[in-house]
């Protein structure tokens, strides 16, 4: 810590702090825990789809209280979620439904509740119903701004076809502190082949996860929720990480392999490591990035390539290996590939041309691969994180640091944690219909897209 | 033997010479660091091993129970038990070879064979005389009894005294029995420069190609072994001082093992285990033989393992030609040289008891990874350095392939054994 650092988090710094505004970020709630208060289902039209996926979830419900009048009316308690089930929606009107469930759930709300919209994405129905299915993204963007202590929105696009059952592993995720570090963002979910019954608990039970750049940071966070969720983990890291990969692994009973993803031959050495366990890979998590910063002018082709290549190539590199059927130890069908992006990434940022190349170029890459691989059941899904609290942001200098910390609707930075229960939610076998999505762990960051 | 014993994978922690980064490390905490290594890439964490069996050469007196200690402060699971041996530098091949034995009756499953020594923490002991007047005041039951003890204190009792290196019978360190040696059999300095250098430059060229991937886990953020110098050359080595035998002597810090610290684990097991732990088996261990010389009357002090060798190949009935790879500890380079100078000597081996020459070898089959001139040698340590590189290399070039490891210890001994890649 700076001197700076150390003043600011005096007893002395806070108060000033205090004064000039920075408050004291809201408490998230994390882990596999559901809201405190209730659960107030809001059905915009006849659909019982999420009263259904609710049932699934084991979750009770109770009725909203709806805007209608002058005089905002409000909860008695404060409710723990409101989730909206706007699948009929389909006009500008119906918005007004909307509106009038939003404004006393938002002011009865609890600390680190949630607002939840399940809605059809636009496409097919419509010049109207397009505009509305847009119009519920700016929506849940602005909700997610002006909600406080710690509650955030979620839009979930449901398309036509999606069961109660293929929504089960996403409303979960969503209501559950797990998704703490989540907030404005809106992502799909499409029907898929085998729907889940119920949201598990260990959902991962024996399955083989590889995570790379494991030895640290958020890449040991993924290691540990991945294995809470029953997975037997291989976790690689470069050799000369070995030692804080030899104790991330022993930690949870998995393996480790030291490898630097950039080799020939990474992609052939996971499958062997994998193979001789008997197994193949349910999921493979991307997570190795390094960042060489410099303003443009000042990149050269050394600080470019090595970026591009552990960030972007080395995983397409190891992918097709993993991907090829023929591979032992290569990918099981219904397999899970994830990659770690970066909101600098999706929205630009000053001195990280080489890193913002690789990130974007991660969210680009799971958006091809995930109609590619739909046949054999494996999802392709990238998550980008915003300011997260690691080795890697602990060497921003100290104000820039706070601000960046700070830019986003959670005041706040996000713990490893909330990237590794993103990836977890994406690698549940119940997520089969979320698959060529890019999932922003960011506190809705003010920068990215 | 009666079940087949295979080596399944190694773990060692990079090398470092004494004094250096691993100064503050205790033999406890690079075991234990050694262990664990070796339990992440085996997924062994929580797993209870049949046997652990470690050593040190220089051991403190709190020591006493040092492999059981550290199996209690790994990711093993507490009921694996342990016991510590040592036999000198051999240390690591004799704990190799002493759970090979129970597993091959059947005793065991699995075992876990160790060796560690910190030249670093090397146990200080204080001057008889002055240990003798310590114990006197703490029987003394009067403060003037206690005073009295203490005032026959000198300056001279307070020097403390560091491990020999010296034999006890002959009075002669290690350096200057080798340097006898030397000269009897004609090794000559450009031979040792030699010797050394290629074993740098192998080293140096096994990290590069990520031999060591699977076989060191980084310790205290020293990622490679720290004494190997890629770049040292038969010109600069022949620049050093002689530091053994003399203004005139060939034996130099250049081409003799550096005082080191580390710590090197082996993973054994029955075939059975092993595929039931999904790890791959790289070697068996065949046989082995310990052998010791009457250096006291005179006989070189290194060469122990020489008549050990013949009588190990004679029983398995193998020529040097038989094997593949030969690995020597080179504990100096003259030892290696003398010892191959020895396996030619018709006259040498028959005066072992031998029934003629061992025989010439190829040295492009000799130490092919380097050996502890560029990685060091922490004397307990290296026979455990040795075993999983030695079969690592075996397994790379196929099933069938032998390898023989020599190492020499103190005292006049030395052990040998024979791995086959399976
Ligand atoms: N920390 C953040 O705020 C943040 C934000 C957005 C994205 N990310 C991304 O999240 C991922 C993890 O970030 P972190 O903050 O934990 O970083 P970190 O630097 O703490 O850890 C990264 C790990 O990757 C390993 N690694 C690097 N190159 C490798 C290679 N060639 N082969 C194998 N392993 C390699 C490193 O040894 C290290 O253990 C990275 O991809 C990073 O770009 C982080």
């Amino acid at each position: 810590m700076s001197a700076l650092e150390k003043a600011f988090y005096s007893p002395v710094g806070r108060k000033v702090a205090a004064k000039a505004g920075l408050a004291e970020p809201p408490r998230l709630r994390r882990g596999r825990t559901f809201p405190q208060g209730a659960i107030v289902l809001a059905p915009l039209g006849p659909s019982t789809l999420v009263a259904e996926t609710l049932a699934l979830l084991g979750r009770a419900h109770e009725s909203p209280v709806v805007d209608d009048g002058d005089e905002a009316p409000g909860y008695g308690d404060r409710i723990g979620a409101l989730v909206v089930d706007a699948t009929d929606a389909r006009t500008v009107s119906e918005l007004e439904g909307l509106r009038a469930v939003l404004r006393p759930a938002v002011r009865g709300i609890e600390r680190a509740g949630r607002i939840v919209v399940v809605a059809r994405p636009g496409g097919g129905g419509g010049w109207e119903a397009d505009a509305v299915a847009r119009a519920l993204d700016g929506i849940n963007r602005t909700v997610a701004k002006e909600l406080r202590g710690g509650a955030t929105s979620t839009l979930v696009y449901a398309h036509e076809g999606a069961t109660p059952g293929d929504l089960v592993s996403t409303l979960g995720f969503v209501l559950q502190g797990r998704s703490a570090f989540v907030d404005g963002q809106a992502w799909h979910v499409r029907p898929a082949a085998v729907a889940a019954a119920a949201l598990d608990a260990r959902p991962l039970d024996g399955r083989v996860c590889v995570v790379t750049g494991a030895a640290r940071g958020i890449g040991a966070a993924i290691v540990r929720t991945l294995a809470r969720d029953g997975a037997v983990i291989v976790a690689v890291d470069v050799p000369a990480a070995g030692e804080g990969l030899a104790a991330v692994a022993n930690e949870v009973g998995g393996t480790a392999l030291q490898l630097d993803i950039t080799a020939d031959d990474a992609g052939a050495r996971i499958a062997a490591h994998v193979a001789a366990r008997g197994a193949r890979i349910h999921a493979m998590v991307h997570n190795a990035g390094i960042t060489r910063d410099k303003i443009l002018v000042n990149t050269d082709a050394a600080r470019w390539g090595s970026v591009v290549d552990v960030n972007l190539a080395a995983q397409m590199r190891i992918n097709d290996v993993l991907l090829d059927p023929a591979t032992e130890g290569g990918m099981a069908d219904q397999g899970r590939i994830v990659g770690v992006a970066s909101t600098s990434g999706l929205a630009g940022n000053k001195g990280q041309t080489n890193y913002a190349a690789s990130k974007a170029g991660v969210a680009g890459l799971v958006i091809s691969m995930a109609p590619d691989l739909a046949a054999r059941g494996i999802t392709a899904n990238a998550v980008a994180p915003g300011f997260i609290e690691t080795d890697m942001t602990a060497r921003i200098p100290f104000v820039q640091r706070e601000v960046f910390r700070r830019s986003n609707s959670l005041s706040q930075g996000g713990s490893p944690v909330d990237v590794a229960e993103t990836i977890g939610y994406l690698v549940d076998p119940a997520s089969q219909g979320v698959t060529g999505q890019v999932i922003r762990v960011c506190g809705q960051n003010l920068v990215g897209a | 033997m009666h079940h087949k014993v295979v080596v399944v994978g190694g773990n060692r922690i990079p090398f470092a010479k004494a004094g250096g980064p691993y100064a503050q490390a205790s033999s406890h905490d690079m075991l234990t660091a050694t262990l664990d290594g070796l339990v992440a890439r085996t997924g062994l964490a929580g797993e209870r091993i049949g046997e652990v069996a470690g050593g040190a050469v220089l051991k403190h007196p709190n020591d006493f129970n040092l492999t059981r200690e550290a199996v209690l402060s790994s990711a093993l699971a507490p009921e694996t038990p342990a016991c510590d041996l040592q036999q000198a530098c051999a240390t690591g091949l004799e704990t190799t070879m002493y759970l090979a034995n129970k597993i091959a009756l059947g005793q065991l499953e699995s075992g876990i064979a160790a060796g560690v020594d910190s030249a670093s923490d090397a146990p200080i002991a204080v001057s008889d005389p002055l240990r003798r007047i310590l114990l006197e005041a703490s029987r003394a039951r009067t403060a003037k009894q206690r005073f009295a003890a203490f005032a026959r204190i000198r300056p001279r009792h307070l020097a403390p005294l560091a491990p020999r290196v010296a034999e006890p019978r002959t009075g002669l360190s290690m350096g200057e029995h080798q340097a006898v040696t030397t000269t009897r059999w004609g090794i000559t300095r450009e031979e040792q420069d030699g010797l050394a250098a290629a074993s740098h430059h192998r080293l140096a060229a096994a990290w590069d190609r990520g031999f060591f991937d699977d076989l060191v886990t980084p310790y205290l953020r020293v990622a490679k072994d720290a004494i190997l110098r890629p770049d040292t050359s038969v010109e600069r080595l022949a620049a050093l001082k002689p530091a053994f035998g003399g203004p005139d002597g060939t034996m130099t810090a250049g081409n003799s093992t550096a005082l080191s610290d580390g710590a090197a684990a082996v993973l054994l097991a029955t075939e059975e285990w092993a595929a039931a732990h999904h790890l791959t088996p790289w070697a068996r261990v065949v046989d082995a033989e310990v052998a010791a010389v009457d250096h006291p009357a005179g006989a070189d002090l290194l060469l122990a393992p020489v008549g050990a060798t013949g009588r190990l190949l004679a029983r398995q009935g193998l020529t040097v030609d038989d094997i593949d790879l030969f690995e020597i500890h080179e504990a100096f380079a003259s030892t290696v040289l003398a010892t191959l100078a020895a396996w030619r000597d018709e006259d040498y081996c028959r005066g072992l008891g031998l029934d003629g020459a061992i025989g010439e070898i190829d040295r492009a089959r000799l130490n092919v990874t380097g050996s502890s001139l560029a990685v060091g040698h922490p004397f307990a340590a290296t026979g455990a350095r040795i075993v999983p590189t030695l079969a690592k290399l075996l397994h790379e070039r196929g099933p069938g392939s032998r390898g023989l490891i020599s190492v020499c210890a103190a005292g006049g001994q030395g052990v040998v054994a024979i791995l086959e890649a399976v």
